[in-house]
């Protein structure tokens, strides 16, 4: 027990991305608004920025700018800095998720101009009544 | 569908914390994540590039390919809401509100109606759920925007030296802009930043960080390998690619404002460019 | 120049897309010729490459001259070279078919529509190329992106299903992130060359394995394997044909192939097939898939839901062929990803060709299509042929080899669902062949007009030269198919799979 609550401590992170990433998932499988699965969707993807860039820390580390970069005659050292690689890939999918985010509400916005609403069910059946006729 | 979303979230989640307990503890430095590539990164930014921002080098130089697709990427939500929504106003715009100044009266004209002249003094265009102008907020906006502004350009000039670059400095610019349409409103906004200029803006700062790439690839070198830039800028080769990581940093400046304030414009009108928030 | 030629390849597109987007501001008249020169070179450079690996073996490319594993480098060998021909040809074709409905469908928005087509297809030739798995990611992105918006710009059903889509691809792209991601973490690499160095010493490291279930589960998603499939036939469907013409054929069939890339350069075959004893199963599910594909394309009353269906079960094809482990199986899926490009491609164009006329895809508006528009009836029924898999035509060649690689995996069920599908396919189109032979059935109650309505109004000749074209490609690949195996798809596969 004690283990499994020492483990716990030791990787709190990786437990609250999976909470937040199944927080998002289970807004984009079973919410019924549109808006409300686009939330889901941008919570699920920051959950893995939130992952990738806790792969970076290190304990009591400097952030990755080298001090005194210009003119600095000491060597660097790696162990000094945090993981700058993951920072970056994130930097990317920051951005992937903003876009992603932008074309997704322009299609939401055309779905209510379409329909007048943003909840699924009450469009699917509008969309069944039209095939009725 | 609540209960089929349920179990699978819990079913994953349950999986996904198993497997977890097997990652490195959290900030453990001797993870292979933080010993095989990165020292290289830290050890080499200052060699390679003499730029101490190690964040900066690996977006825009080790990795710069993937930044400029990242770049791409941005002027392409823009693209694709400009496609999916913009809709040209029609002969006869719908009812449109306008506001007697001198007197306060505000009148809605129906469609088809006799329109004020473009630029009249007298009567002025309102937006449909119009709220009087509030002094203070149009006013502070207008001190603010500027050092908004200034602090955009420090911070995409600084991105070698401290956290910044061209996508925080082009949000930041962006936000410049959206905030004075949202102070004032859409359209006297769109006289002064218009959507043509958005859109040319947004495909050259792509172009700026292409083409960058393109003219090392003309001059020999790999794409992207900035290296080659050296006898333009008369600079050892460190200097050619920090000053080649600028270039990029500015187009990617550009493309970000421009294309925030074009998806601002769209989705905030709903394609119609007439009135937004 | 040969040397630059990888780069020059997706460097172009890119270039011309951003010109094209600014020159339909200026003067749209520029748009068309910009985007079929910048395709045009893409397809030309494409083509150098492919002789130049068949010639002189992979080509890899440094991008901003930094080596791997530190920078991004493009690996263009005998997997990707074929693909990255098939996939500008077919981007280069779909754009000369499409070009009347586009200038119909998009008024006033012709300049965004061909700069997001060529960024589609310049996402589709970097998945291809790349040889770095997080490079991957962010070209996968772009092909998505553009992909939503080409889907949801079709009729009033279309931004429904783009916006399912999107929600679904969005998982699915997510979770090949976090699949890089535990890769990354296990080896601290992102490059795919140098990720297989590793796999030997982590065949019992778990965060590797759960990263090979959840990269291969977010594939799955983005390729629509069944019961995975819900968000392609709608999508198809309800968009232009001008987009899905284009992304019909491609998107599954790049998706397969990242799942063959990622399986035999990252996850290495001794790994997948070996060490793990999932293959079995996959293989089941690429059954369901072909199964279920084919019968649910049965139930459809449309041309275009029933050609989504197709492609599901096609999917099933690649999937299982890949599964089976052996070189026989993997030959098949690699061939078929090139056949069923084209097969997809011809059908959607003659589906475009009709539906541009027509203005209708439903079986009953089909009656009396031979003689109204005979000559988008014969490459429909290449298309046909090829998917029923009939010699000569390319669809049997790849067919057989999976056939093939069935028996000697033991996996009957795979061959009888292949057999099944052929068998299925069949009753499907000679179904619309019989259906479009016929004259309309003249009302009864009027004896007038009984068969003077039927002349012939074939689709414009941009349209019927690019669909003749491919339905002649069906037939040339199938008499090729031989050289295509030995000459590269053989080198392709690694020495270990037998």
């Amino acid at each position: 027990m004690e283990n499994l609550i020492h483990m716990i401590g030791a990787k709190f992170n990786y437990i609250a991305y999976i909470i937040l990433m199944m927080i998002g998932l289970y807004a984009l499988i079973a919410k019924n608004n549109l808006v409300k699965k686009i939330i889901g969707m941008s919570i699920f993807q920051t959950s893995i920025i939130l992952f990738y860039v806790s792969t970076a820390y290190k304990t009591g580390k400097a952030i990755p700018i080298v001090e005194h970069g210009h003119g600095a005659h000491s060597v660097i050292h790696a162990t000094d800095y945090i993981n700058p690689l993951p920072h970056v890939l994130m930097l990317t999918a920051i951005v992937v998720s903003v876009a992603t985010l932008g074309v997704a509400l322009a299609l939401a916005i055309k779905v209510y101009r379409q329909y007048g609403t943003l909840e699924e069910d009450d469009i699917n059946s509008q969309i069944r009544i039209q095939a009725g006729k | 569908m609540k209960i089929t979303g349920l179990v699978t979230v819990i079913i994953c989640g349950a999986l996904l914390i198993f497997y977890a307990m097997d990652f490195p503890d959290f900030g453990d430095g001797t993870s292979p994540a933080s010993t095989y590539l990165s020292p290289y990164f830290i050890e080499h930014t200052i060699e390679d590039a003499n730029v101490p921002n190690i964040v900066t080098t690996v977006l825009a130089d080790y990795r710069g390919y993937d930044t400029m697709y990242e770049t791409t990427v941005v002027f392409t939500a823009g693209l694709a809401c400009f496609f999916l929504l913009r809709r040209k106003e029609s002969q006869n715009p719908p009812a449109r509100f306008y506001r007697h100044t001198p007197t306060g009266i505000t009148l809605r004209i129906e469609e088809g109606g006799k329109l004020p002249a473009e630029g009249s003094k007298v009567f002025m265009r309102i937006d449909s759920l119009w709220a009087p102008d509030s002094l203070i907020i149009k006013n502070t906006c207008r001190l603010v925007i500027a050092f908004i502004q200034l602090f955009a350009l420090y911070v995409v000039a600084h991105g070698h030296h401290s956290p910044g670059g061209g996508f925080q400095g082009g949000v930041l610019l962006g936000s410049s802009i959206i905030l004075f349409a949202i102070s004032n409103d859409l359209r006297r906004s769109i006289k002064r930043f218009n959507e043509k200029t958005s859109a040319i803006l947004g495909a050259l700062g792509v172009l700026l960080y292409a083409g960058t790439g393109f003219l090392c690839l003309l001059l020999g070198a790999h794409f992207l390998n900035y290296k080659a830039l050296a006898p333009i800028f008369r600079s050892t080769a460190a200097m050619a690619r920090s000053h080649g990581i600028l270039c990029v940093e500015i187009g990617v400046a550009f493309a970000v404002m421009a294309v925030m304030i074009w998806i601002y414009y769209n989705l905030s009108s709903a394609g119609k460019h007439d009135e937004g928030l | 120049m040969v040397q630059q030629l990888p780069a020059l390849l997706i460097i172009v597109p890119l270039l011309t897309a951003l010109v094209v987007a600014m020159a339909s501001w200026i003067s749209p008249r520029l748009c068309l010729p910009l985007t079929f020169s910048g395709l045009a070179l893409s397809l030309a450079a494409s083509i150098g490459v492919l002789m130049e690996v068949i010639a002189h073996g992979p080509v890899t490319y440094t991008m901003g001259g930094w080596n791997a594993p530190m920078g991004i480098v493009y690996v263009i060998d005998y997997l990707s070279s074929p693909i990255l021909v098939v996939i500008t040809s077919v981007a280069i074709l779909n754009l000369i078919s499409a070009r009347k409905s586009v200038e119909e469908s998009f008024p006033g928005k012709t300049g965004a529509f061909y700069s997001l087509y060529i960024l589609f297809t310049t996402g589709m030739i970097g998945i291809v190329a790349t040889g770095d798995a997080f490079n991957l990611y962010v070209l996968l992105e772009i092909a998505a992106l553009t992909g939503y918006s080409l889907i949801g710009l079709g009729n009033d059903r279309a931004p429904l299903a783009s916006l399912n889509y999107l929600f679904i691809g969005t998982i699915g792209a997510s979770f090949y992130l976090l699949g890089v991601g535990y890769l990354y973490i296990a080896t601290g690499t992102l490059n795919m060359a140098d990720l297989a160095r590793f796999m030997p010493q982590m065949a019992d490291n778990s965060m590797v394995l759960f990263a090979f279930i959840i990269c291969m589960t977010g594939l799955f998603i983005k390729m629509a394997l069944f019961p995975m499939h819900g968000w392609l036939p709608n999508a198809y469907s309800f968009s232009s044909t001008a987009a899905t013409g284009v992304i019909a054929p491609l998107t599954t069939k790049v998706m397969i192939y990242a799942m063959i890339r990622v399986g035999l350069y990252v996850f290495t075959p001794a790994y997948i097939f070996n060490t793990l004893h999932m293959s079995k199963a996959i293989v089941w599910v690429a059954i369901a898939a072909i199964v279920m594909g084919s019968l649910l394309a049965l139930a459809q009353k449309s041309l275009l839901k029933m050609l989504t269906y197709i492609i599901v079960a096609e999917v099933g094809y690649m999937v299982g062929g890949f599964f089976l482990g052996n070189r026989m199986g993997i030959t098949g899926a690699t061939l078929h990803i090139i056949n069923d490009a084209a097969m997809t491609l011809c059908l959607f164009m003659a589906a475009g060709a009709i539906s541009y006329k027509l203005k209708d895809d439903s079986f009953a508006s089909m009656k009396g299509l031979f003689r109204k528009m005979p000559v988008t009836m014969i490459g429909f029924g290449a298309g046909a042929l090829a998917v029923i898999g009939i010699p000569p035509t390319c669809g049997f060649f790849s067919k057989w080899y999976l056939i093939t690689g069935g028996m000697e995996a033991g996996q009957y069920g795979f061959v009888a669902a292949l057999l099944f599908s052929s068998l299925v396919n069949a009753v499907l189109f000679f179904r619309i062949f019989e259906i479009a032979h016929f004259e309309p059935f003249a009302d009864p109650h009027d004896h007038h007009h009984h068969g003077h309505s039927e002349t012939v109004n074939e689709a414009p000749l941009s349209m019927v030269v690019p669909l003749l074209v491919v339905a002649a490609a069906l037939i040339v690949l199938g008499i090729y198919s031989g050289d295509i195996v030995t000459k590269i798809i053989q080198s392709a596969i690694p020495a270990g799979i037998v």
